[in-house]
C-alpha cells in the first residue's frame, strides 16, 4: 500500500512519456538541453547537500557540544527558515535585492532553508550520544582520532545523512526559487514544457530523469548510513559529550549559526513586513484569513497522519528488516519527494479519476497528496528511532504473554519521539505546499499558500503579506516543537 | 532497561494524548465545516448544481464579478483558481471528466488548445456576434471576453518619448544593449513570438530573438517583474501588456508610478492584442449564460472598469488614454494560431533567452 502509494506518480509518469515523440522541432530541442537542465540540476543538489552537511554538523556541534552563548535560542532559531516556505524567501529577496539572479542566489536561499533537516536532527544525536563508545574504542588500543571516528561518528552519520537526503530531494524538486531566481534546472523545464500548452508528455520525461537522480541520491544515502544495526540499552551509564569553551571563537561561531537564519527567515520576514508597510488598496478581510488558518492546520494535520501511519510500516520495516525488497520498498517511498507538486498533482488527477473518482478534488485526494509528496520525511525519522530500539524488548513483551500487536507497541512507544518529529516534518511542509494543492484542493478550501498566491499574481503583493506572515507563523510552531531535544530523542 | 521503560511510558502516553486530543479537535472542526456547506448546498439544491468555473485569472479580479453574477441570475457559482496553463493541463488530464463546465482563460493559446481536443462546445451566435470578429474564435468554440495589448514601457523619469522605440525592432539596436527587460519564459512573450511568426514567418521571428538576446537583455519570470524593474531603474525599456502599469497605478498611486508606455505602430509584428476569452465544457443549462453575461455591456464595463483591459464588445468605451482598438493593428489573423505555442518556445530557447 506505501509503495502503491509512492509509486502511483511513475505509474502515470510512464503512461504519458510513453506518448513522447521524439522527432518534431522542440522535441529536438529538448534532447540537446536535456543533458545542460541536468548537469545544472546535479550540480545545484550536490552545492546545496555539501553546504547543509557541513555546515549543518558543524552549526549541530555548536549547538550540542559547545558552550556558544545562548543556544537554546540559536537552536530555535535555527528551526526558524523551515517555516519559511522557498519561494517566499526567494520573492523577498528579490523584492528587495532584484539583481540576485542564476545559480548562487539558488544556492543560498536554497541552502539556508534545507539546513534545519540537518541541523535538527543531527544536534539531537549529538546531544544523545554516548562517549562510553569511544572509550570503549580507546580501551581496545585505538588512537584518539580512529576512536572518535568509531565511537561517535556512527552515532552522529544516520542522522546527519538522512537529514542531507531530505536537503537534497527539497533542492532537486524546488521549482519556485530557481523560477523566481532564473535558474534553469529541470523543475523550471518541467514547468515551462506545461506552459507550452502541449508539453506535458516531455514534461514527463523530465520528471522521469528527476525520480533517477532522486533514487541515486537514495542509494548514495543507503550506503553512508551502512547496514550496522545499532540500539542502545539504556543501562544509565551513558556519558554525554563534554562541552566545549569557544574562547575567541564565539563570535564567529555564532555568525555561522545567524548567517543561514537570516537568509532563509529574518530577511524575507522583513521583506513581507517592508510589502506591509507599502499598504494596498485590498483591506484584509480577518475572516478570511482565519478561515486559511484553520483550513492550512487541518489539511497539514490530517497529511501529517496520513504519512505517520503510512511511514510506520515502512520506516518500521526498513528499521527491523533489511532485505532488498524492504529496502527498494523504503526508496521506492522517496520517489515522490523528488516531484515537483505539479507532476504528482496531475499524477493523482490520472489517477484518482480512475481509481476514484467520487472522491475527485476532496480532502482525501488532497491528504493523498501530500503523503506522496512527503512521505520520505516520516519514514526516515521512523527508521532511526524504530531502529535505535532494541528488538529484543518486543520479543520480551511476546514472551510475557502480550500479543503481537501490542508488543509492537512497546517499540512504538519507545520509537514515538522520533515519530513524532517525522509527523512534525511532514507537517510543517504540508502547510507551504502550492501546485498540488492548487489542482487537488475541494472548491472553496483556500488554504494560506492558494490565498497568498492568488494575491501575488497581480500587482497586489502587499495584499499577499498578511497570509505569508499568518503561513510563516503556523508554520513556526511545528518548526519550534521539532527543536525540543524530545522530537528527536531517538536513542 | 527496565528504569528506562518506566520511565518514559507516562510521558510518552501524556504525549500522544495531547497528539490525538488535537486530531480529534481538528476533525470536528473540519466536519463542523463540511456540514455548513452542505448546509448551504441544500437550501440552493431545489434547482442545480453550482455552475463549476476553472479560472485562469485572479481571484481577486474575478471573484466580484462572479458575485455579482449569482446576485442577478441566482446562479450558483463554484469558481476553481489556478494559473491559465495549469488548468489546461489540468483539462487536458481531466478529459471528458472533467467536473469544469466554463474555462475561463488568460489567454486565447490555451483556449485554441484546448478547442483542437474538441473538448469546447460551439458557442450560440448570440454569444459569438456580439464580441468584434477579430478578437475571438474563428469556429465559435471559444468567445474572447478582453483585449491587451503589448507594449514597449520605458522609465519616464530617465527617457523622453520620443526617444523610445516605436518598433520591436528597435529595440535590438545597439543603443539599448543591456537596457530591455524581458520575461521570455513568460506566456504573453511566448504568445508575442508566436504572432510574430504567424505574422512574418519563423524565419524573422528567430533572427529577431537572435537579435534580442545578442543584445544582452535582462530576463525576468512575469510582466511585473518587468515593469518593477523599470520603475527601479534596473531596465529602461521592458516589453509587457499594457494594463500591469494601470494597474500599478491603481495600487500605489498615479504620481508614484514612474513607468510610461509606447504602443508598437500599426502592422508591427510587436503590436499584438491578445484576448482573454471563455469555452463552454459541458451541457450545464447556466454555462452559456455564464459566458453571454462576461461579453454583456455589464461584464464588459466590469472589466474596463477593473483592469484597464479593452472591451471586445463594441459601443463599450475603453479606459481612458489607450489608443483605440482599431488602430491597434495587429499581426495575427485568427487568435488560435496563438496555441501554436512548441516552435516559438523552442526559437526562444534556441536564442538562449530563457
Amino acid at each position: 500500500m506505501a509503495a502503491a502509494c509512492a509509486l502511483s506518480p511513475l505509474v502515470y509518469l510512464l503512461v504519458r512519456t510513453s506518448e513522447v515523440g521524439l522527432d518534431g522541432v522542440a522535441d529536438t530541442l529538448l534532447r540537446e538541453r536535456l543533458a545542460g537542465w541536468t548537469a545544472a540540476s546535479a550540480v545545484l543538489v550536490a552545492a546545496v547537500v555539501l553546504t547543509c552537511l557541513v555546515a549543518g554538523t558543524l552549526t549541530a556541534w555548536l549547538l550540542a557540544a559547545t558552550r556558544l552563548p545562548g543556544r537554546r535560542l540559536w537552536l530555535v532559531a535555527s528551526a526558524l527558515p523551515l517555516a519559511v516556505p522557498s519561494y517566499v524567501a526567494a520573492f523577498s529577496w528579490l523584492d528587495t535585492l532584484p539583481g540576485l539572479q542564476g545559480f548562487w542566489p539558488t544556492w543560498a536561499v536554497l541552502s539556508a532553508a534545507c539546513l534545519p533537516y540537518v541541523v535538527l536532527p543531527t544536534t539531537a544525536a549529538l546531544r544523545g550520544a554516548d562517549l562510553t563508545l569511544v572509550e570503549v574504542a580507546r580501551a581496545a588500543g585505538e588512537g584518539p582520532v580512529r576512536a572518535w571516528r568509531r565511537g561517535l561518528v556512527p552515532q552522529v552519520l544516520p542522522a546527519a545523512a538522512a537529514g542531507a537526503l531530505l536537503a537534497g530531494l527539497y533542492a532537486l524538486a524546488d521549482f519556485g526559487t530557481p523560477a523566481l531566481m532564473r535558474h534553469e534546472v529541470l523543475p523550471f523545464a518541467i514547468q515551462r514544457q506545461y506552459g507550452s500548452f502541449l508539453g506535458r508528455e516531455r514534461a514527463a520525461l523530465l520528471a522521469l530523469v528527476l525520480v533517477a537522480m532522486a533514487l541515486l541520491m537514495v542509494l548514495l544515502e543507503r550506503r553512508a548510513r551502512g547496514n550496522a544495526q545499532r540500539w542502545s540499552t539504556g543501562t544509565g551509564a551513558r556519558r554525554a559529550l563534554r562541552p566545549v569553551a569557544l574562547g575567541a571563537w564565539a563570535v564567529p561561531a555564532m555568525l555561522l549559526v545567524a548567517l543561514p537564519v537570516v537568509v532563509g527567515a529574518v530577511w524575507p520576514v522583513v521583506g513581507l513586513f517592508r510589502r506591509l508597510a507599502l499598504g494596498t488598496r485590498r483591506m484584509l478581510d480577518l475572516r478570511e484569513l482565519l478561515d486559511a488558518v484553520v483550513a492550512t492546520a487541518a489539511v497539514s494535520v490530517a497529511a501529517g497522519t496520513a504519512a505517520l501511519l503510512l511511514a510506520g510500516f515502512v520506516g518500521t520495516l526498513a528499521a527491523r528488516h533489511g532485505g532488498r525488497l524492504v529496502g527498494t520498498l523504503e526508496s521506492a517511498s522517496f520517489a515522490g519527494h523528488a516531484l515537483p507538486g505539479i507532476v504528482v498533482g496531475l499524477s493523482l488527477v490520472y489517477l484518482s479519476l480512475r481509481v476514484v473518482p467520487g472522491l475527485y478534488q476532496s480532502v482525501a485526494v488532497l491528504a493523498f497528496a501530500y503523503v506522496v509528496l512527503f512521505l520520505p520525511k516520516a519514514v526516515g525519522s521512523v527508521r532511526t528511532s524504530v531502529a535505535a530500539v532494541p528488538p529484543v524488548l518486543a520479543q520480551v513483551a511476546g514472551t510475557l504473554g502480550r500479543s503481537r500487536a501490542r508488543a509492537g507497541l512497546v517499540t512504538a512507544r519507545l520509537a514515538l519521539p522520533g515519530v513524532t518529529a517525522g509527523f512534525l516534518l511532514v507537517v510543517v511542509t504540508a502547510m507551504k505546499e502550492l501546485p498540488a494543492t492548487l489542482l487537488l484542493r475541494p472548491s472553496g478550501l483556500d488554504t494560506l499558500a492558494t490565498e497568498m498566491w492568488s494575491r501575488t499574481s497581480s500587482a497586489a503583493q502587499g495584499a499577499a503579506a498578511p497570509y505569508a506572515l499568518a503561513l510563516v507563523l503556523l508554520a513556526s510552531v511545528p518548526a519550534f516543537l521539532l527543536t525540543r531535544p524530545t522530537s528527536w530523542d531517538a536513542r | 532497561m527496565l528504569p528506562r521503560l518506566v520511565r518514559s511510558t507516562p510521558s510518552s502516553r501524556a504525549r500522544l494524548g495531547v497528539l490525538l486530543t488535537t486530531l480529534v479537535a481538528l476533525g470536528t472542526l473540519t466536519a463542523c465545516g463540511s456540514d455548513a456547506e452542505e448546509g448551504d448546498g441544500g437550501t440552493a439544491a431545489g434547482s442545480q448544481e453550482p455552475l463549476v468555473v476553472y479560472v485562469g485569472r485572479d481571484e481577486e479580479l474575478v471573484g466580484p464579478l462572479l458575485d455579482q453574477f449569482t446576485e442577478e441570475t441566482g446562479i450558483e457559482v463554484d469558481a476553481r483558481y489556478a494559473g491559465t496553463t495549469d488548468h489546461l493541463a489540468l483539462l487536458l488530464e481531466e478529459g471528458d471528466q472533467t467536473p469544469a463546465d466554463v474555462f475561463l482563460s488568460q489567454d486565447a493559446g490555451a483556449l485554441g488548445a484546448l478547442s483542437a481536443t474538441g473538448a469546447a462546445r460551439e458557442l450560440p451566435a448570440e454569444i459569438t456576434d456580439a464580441v468584434m470578429a477579430d478578437f475571438t474564435s474563428s469556429d465559435d468554440t471559444w468567445v474572447g471576453v478582453t483585449g491587451r495589448a503589448r507594449v514597449i514601457a520605458y522609465n519616464g523619469e530617465t527617457l523622453e518619448e520620443s526617444q523610445v522605440p516605436t518598433t520591436v525592432d528597435a529595440v535590438t539596436d545597439e543603443e539599448w544593449r543591456g537596457r530591455v527587460g524581458v520575461a521570455p519564459g513568460n506566456a504573453s512573450f511566448q504568445a508575442f513570438v508566436t504572432g510574430f511568426r504567424a505574422a512574418e514567418g519563423d524565419d524573422a521571428a528567430a533572427a529577431w530573438l537572435e537579435a534580442l538576446a545578442a543584445n544582452e537583455p535582462q530576463t525576468f519570470e512575469g510582466n511585473s517583474d518587468v515593469l518593477e524593474a523599470i520603475e527601479n531603474g534596473v531596465v529602461d525599456l521592458g516589453l509587457i501588456n499594457h494594463y500591469y502599469a494601470y494597474q500599478l497605478a491603481g495600487e500605489v498611486g498615479e504620481g508614484n508610478v514612474a513607468t510610461e508606455l509606447v504602443f508598437p505602430e500599426a502592422g508591427d509584428p510587436g503590436a499584438l492584442v491578445n484576448v482573454t476569452g471563455a469555452a463552454v465544457l459541458s451541457d450545464h443549462p447556466d454555462a452559456e449564460e455564464f459566458v453571454a453575461y462576461l461579453v454583456s455591456e455589464e461584464g464588459q464595463r466590469y472589466f474596463v472598469e477593473s483592469t484597464f483591459e479593452y472591451p471586445l464588445v463594441e459601443g463599450i468605451e475603453a479606459p481612458e488614454g489607450l489608443p483605440a482598438l482599431a488602430d491597434l493593428e495587429g499581426p495575427v489573423e485568427d487568435l488560435a494560431d496563438l496555441a501554436d505555442l512548441e516552435t516559438s518556445i523552442a526559437l526562444i530557447d534556441e536564442a538562449g533567452l530563457s
